[in-house]
């Protein structure tokens, strides 16, 4: 990180940095999300780039003190456009002998480390397998320590409240936060108004807080104890207006933009599913858009109800995760053979089964492709950030209403829940998803019969024909049905044939070509991913090339089909590195379809892959020390 | 969280928002071009001339009925009636009513669902569509057998029955449809017989004029796999003293002179007794049937008198009450919601903006 130094007005320096990556790291009941999103809050409302990664346990309130009940939150924020939340902290801060256990190995030497002191008691010490204290043995040396008494501190400033000393500490994650906005030149303003928002309806509590998080902060202002403060100037973003956005909050604005942008109403039938819930939180307070939710009895109603609805003209949806996919499958097979159009909302998470509800893996890929009986194609489309998928709805929502199929989106625990900015799009430019039921008749025999299959041949679409529409009765099912009349039918023949139109229908869908970023236009090696992983994978192909190597990147948005020119792309390298989330699902498809000797990369920890790993892989593959 | 003023529209009739026609309509019209392919002797066949000649009764129009079927033989119905139709996967179909009885208020929908589809693997389903009072009329074929996949037991199939998959016996109990509706809070629910037209299509007409979930079991002969299961019930010297059929509002009676009535057992259920006579309860003692009653437990224990080897069934409505449906209350919610957006002036623009936003503006031109 290269910095800049300045005097500042109390005789302190203050450092000009480009970019910054504090982790707050506590206890589950610490508050440390809530930390994390306000600061977050402030560095966007500041003009930073951001990105960051929430890490929390499954469990709501593990063990107070404990190594499985460590919440953290890491915010990476610059004066430039970023790509990830960062490796590694530059600060970090732990507010108890867990979090500093848990969080420690991640910072680097040389790293800050701010600690909450009231908390490392002889107790809570032996609960996480300390045997000395650190802060008294010479095991931090590596780092600059800050102890700070934190909850001592919070508690002498609520006194005034006259609260209980218990409660007054539970404030102590605002005195943190206090500290560490001085530390780094934020406002105070944004802070205050937010918890007297947040607290409207306990205005002693908004106050209590607001004290704590002063007190923080004055901290900072009036001990000696930190000798240098930062600056982080605003990044020279594109123009426009942004907002923070995390991918969950951007999945459900996309709905909502689709709907109105095909206008239809939309419903969400879906059951409860870490970390998928929060889209539904979102969509049901958007009912004035003509959102209905419905909370369904499991998995398998969310989406049969969805489809239903499909059926009689609404734009169906349903979100889950990993696990729901798993008993949705039979469903989504009916939708292919029905072909109406249907959202299937793909948080994923680690897997297989219950897995590791709260992290995040790239696993359902092969899922989402072949996880039917018989040949059910679904279209696959996936995000790259938070913010994309926004994008990657109303995309999926085009090709859902189009082709009357079914479409997967896979977004990750890692997007859902990180944050970064957003231009906020014009609403005049998103595309015009309006469809077109049919009315008439429509044999070929100019009779007065509907034939429901029937296909239209540029998009091998069948038409849409909703019940009340006159002279259209007809029945579907999943039993086969006879090419255009939409009969049952067993004949072999017929079988065989609708088998490949369907086939047809996704593999005819146009996509957009796929982009190759090699700025050198010489690169030997091409790094291919899909979804989440575009920002790690960004920022190590900048780190190959920031060390004079060349690399050329190209990033999957649409997974099924694929686009028209991969295999042309993936060929014209010398080598190619697929890094994923997984045990290499992306890397069987390509190296299957095209013959192409893709090299693997694969991580599968719970958490996005790290730009540094990254980038020695990459490094590693133009010096030709890949293994083979 | 105070209760949310949905603005709940006052009780009506299960198709009130269904468009009706003037035309008339017959039987024929209902029937579609396939082929109906049930074993012969099937009591579906019953069923479907039933259903096919009661819904020009509805004077509805024909396009806003939707029927929808799980999997089983009864499930093929949807194809058999020139309405729309779909027919789904096992156990599934409340689910797929659940979104259209939802979104579109202007249909009549339907599900067809046999013992298998509706109580085995969809049971769920079938208990939160009676909870929430889903707008639906459920047909529950009931014929005590796996049918379609060739013989095997079903959770309505009397305990010890010898089938391919029990050769030695079934060892579970089984359901009692009605029970088990009743106590899945249902608001209607009914029994009829296949073969009796004229109770079915009462019990139909009833079912189809009822706002909320309507759950109405039929028994219904397999001749494959379970033949003659209902005779019984059908033909012989003992089928008055067997069948105790519901009227509402007149006490229970039944037999071939109304010799046997309904009271109230000594452990708090109802049973039969002999009527008059020597021996015989007075008649002032009868339980009379009121199914609107709130209080589901007459009802229930109605239902309890029908026993697995058919000594006694009861037939009729046993339960018809008023509740909120949740497809009324769920379109109730978003049209406050819209009628606020549009006071509020709401647009998508605003939401996407959110509260907090700041601009980027574009770089000096002449700074380098």
């Amino acid at each position: 990180m290269s910095t800049d130094t300045a005097v500042g007005p109390a005789g302190r320096e203050v450092r000009q940095t480009h970019r910054v990556v504090i982790r707050f790291a506590g206890d589950s009941g610490d508050g440390m999300q809530l930390t994390g999103d306000r600061f977050t809050s402030e560095a966007a409302a500041f003009g930073n780039d951001l990105a960051t990664l929430p890490n929390f346990p499954a469990e709501i309130r593990a063990p107070a003190g404990t190594l499985p009940g460590v919440s953290s939150f890491q915010l990476h924020f610059a004066d430039y456009d970023i790509l990830t939340p960062g490796d590694r902290p530059d600060v970090l801060v732990a507010m108890n002998p867990a979090a500093l256990k848990a969080n420690l190995k991640d910072l680097p030497h040389g790293g800050i480390l701010i600690v909450n002191t009231d908390e490392f008691t002889k107790r809570n010490l032996a609960k996480v397998g300390y045997e000395a204290n650190p802060l008294s043995d010479d095991s931090l040396e590596p780092y600059t320590v800050h102890e700070v008494a934190m909850a001592t501190l919070t508690r002498g400033a609520l006194e005034p409240t006259g609260m209980s000393k218990k409660d007054a500490e539970r404030a102590k994650n605002m005195f943190a936060l206090g500290l560490l906005s001085w530390m780094y030149h934020r406002g105070t303003e944004g802070t205050e108004q937010f918890l007297r928002e947040k607290f409207a309806k306990k205005p002693d509590l908004a106050e209590a807080n607001i004290l704590a998080f002063r007190a923080g902060w004055n901290y900072g202002e009036t001990t000696e104890s930190f000798a240098v403060t930062y600056e982080v100037a605003p990044a020279r973003l594109a123009e426009g207006t942004y907002r923070q956005i995390t991918g969950n909050l951007a999945l459900a604005y996309g709905v909502v933009a689709a709907g109105q942008q095909a206008k239809l109403p939309v419903f969400l039938g879906t059951y409860p599913i870490t970390p998928a819930s929060d889209v539904l939180h979102e969509l049901s307070k958007h009912k004035g858009f003509g959102v209905t939710t419905f909370q369904a009895e499991d998995e398998i109603a969310g989406i049969g109800a969805a489809l239903g609805a499909s059926f009689g003209g609404s734009l169906g949806v349903t979100s889950t995760s990993g696990p729901g996919v798993a008993l949705k499958s039979e469903t989504i097979g009916l939708a292919v053979a029905l072909e109406l159009p249907l959202l299937i909302l793909d948080v994923q998470r680690g897997g297989p089964s219950t897995g590791l509800p709260t992290k995040t893996e790239q696993a359902d890929l092969l899922q989402a492709m072949y996880g039917r009986n018989g040949e059910a194609p679904v279209p696959i489309i996936a995000p790259q950030s938070p913010s994309d998928c926004f994008d990657a709805a109303l995309e999926a929502a085009r090709i859902a209403l189009t082709y009357r199929t079914p479409v997967f989106l896979l977004s990750d625990g890692a997007i859902a829940n990180g944050s970064e900015p957003w231009r906020v799009p014009d609403v005049d430019e998103l595309p015009d998803l309006s469809v077109t039921f049919a009315t008439e008749p429509n044999a070929p025999d100019g009779s007065d019969e509907f034939w429901p299959y029937l296909r239209d041949a540029d998009t091998l679409a069948r038409p849409w024909a909703i019940p009340g529409t006159a002279g259209l009765e007809h029945r579907i099912g999943g039993l086969e049905k006879a090419d255009g009349r939409g009969t049952i039918s067993y004949d072999p023949d017929n079988h065989d044939r609708m088998v490949r139109l369907r086939q047809a229908k996704i593999d005819g869908i146009p996509v957009p070509d796929i982009d190759v970023d090699d700025p050198s236009g010489e690169a030997e090696v091409l790094v291919v991913g899909w979804g989440s992983s575009y920002g790690p994978i960004g920022a190590a192909c900048r780190r190959v090339r920031a060390a004079g190597l060349t690399v050329a990147q190209a990033h999957l948005r649409h997974l099924n089909p694929l686009p028209r020119n991969l295999g042309d792309v993936l060929r014209s390298y010398r080598r190619v590195v697929v890094p994923e989330m997984n045990l290499g699902q992306l890397a069987m498809l390509l190296r299957a379809r095209y013959l192409v000797d893709a090299h693997s990369y694969t991580k599968v920890a719970g958490l996005p892959f790290q730009a540094e790993e990254l980038a020695g892989v990459l490094t590693d593959a133009v010096k030709g020390d890949l293994p083979a | 969280m105070s209760a949310v003023e949905l603005g709940q529209p006052s009780f009506g009739g299960g198709l009130d928002l269904v468009p009706t026609t003037d035309e008339p309509q017959k039987a024929k019209d209902f029937t579609s071009d396939q082929e109906v392919r049930w074993c012969p002797g099937c009591g579906d066949y019953a069923v479907l001339a039933s259903v096919r000649g009661f819904l020009p009764e509805l004077g509805l129009k024909r396009e806003n009925i939707v029927f929808v079927s799980g999997i089983g033989c009864s499930s093929r119905f949807p194809y058999y009636l020139d309405t729309y139709g779909m027919h789904s996967i096992h156990g599934r179909a409340p689910t797929i009513a659940t979104g259209l009885a939802v979104t579109r208020p202007d249909l009549s929908v339907w599900v067809v669902t046999g013992d298998g589809d509706a109580l085995s693997i969809g049971g769920n389903h079938l208990i939160h569509a009676l909870r929430r009072n889903m707008n639906i009329t459920i047909l529950l074929f009931n014929n005590r057998i796996y049918g379609l996949t060739k013989g095997q037991y079903s959770p309505t199939s009397e305990t010890g029955k010898v089938t391919k998959s029990t050769p030695m016996g079934s060892i579970d109990a089984p359901f009692n449809p009605v029970s088990l509706a009743l106590g899945a809070e249902a608001t209607f629910v009914g029994r009829a017989l296949d073969s009796d037209r004229k109770g079915l299509t009462e019990v139909l007409r009833q079912a189809a004029a009822h706002r909320g979930a309507s759950l109405v079991e039929i028994f219904q002969d397999c001749p494959i796999f379970n033949d003659g299961s209902f005779d019984v019930l059908r033909k012989g010297d003992g089928v008055a003293e067997r069948l105790i059929p519901l009227v509402d509002g007149e006490p229970i009676r039944f037999g071939n002179d109304g010799e046997y009535g309904v009271v109230r057992s000594a452990t708090g259920g109802l049973e039969v007794a002999a009527v008059g006579g020597p021996g015989g309860v007075a008649e002032d003692d009868v339980v009379i049937h009121r199914a609107g009653e709130e209080d589901p437990t007459q009802s229930f224990a109605l239902s309890r008198l029908s026993d697995q080897d058919l000594t006694h069934t009861v037939t009729g409505i046993f339960r018809k009450v008023d509740r909120p449906t949740y497809d009324d209350g769920a379109r109730a919610q978003v049209a406050a919601a819209k009628q606020q957006a549009t006071d509020r002036g709401d647009s998508l623009g605003a939401l996407l903006r959110g509260k907090d936003t700041w601009a980027v503006l574009p770089e000096p031109e002449n700074e380098q």
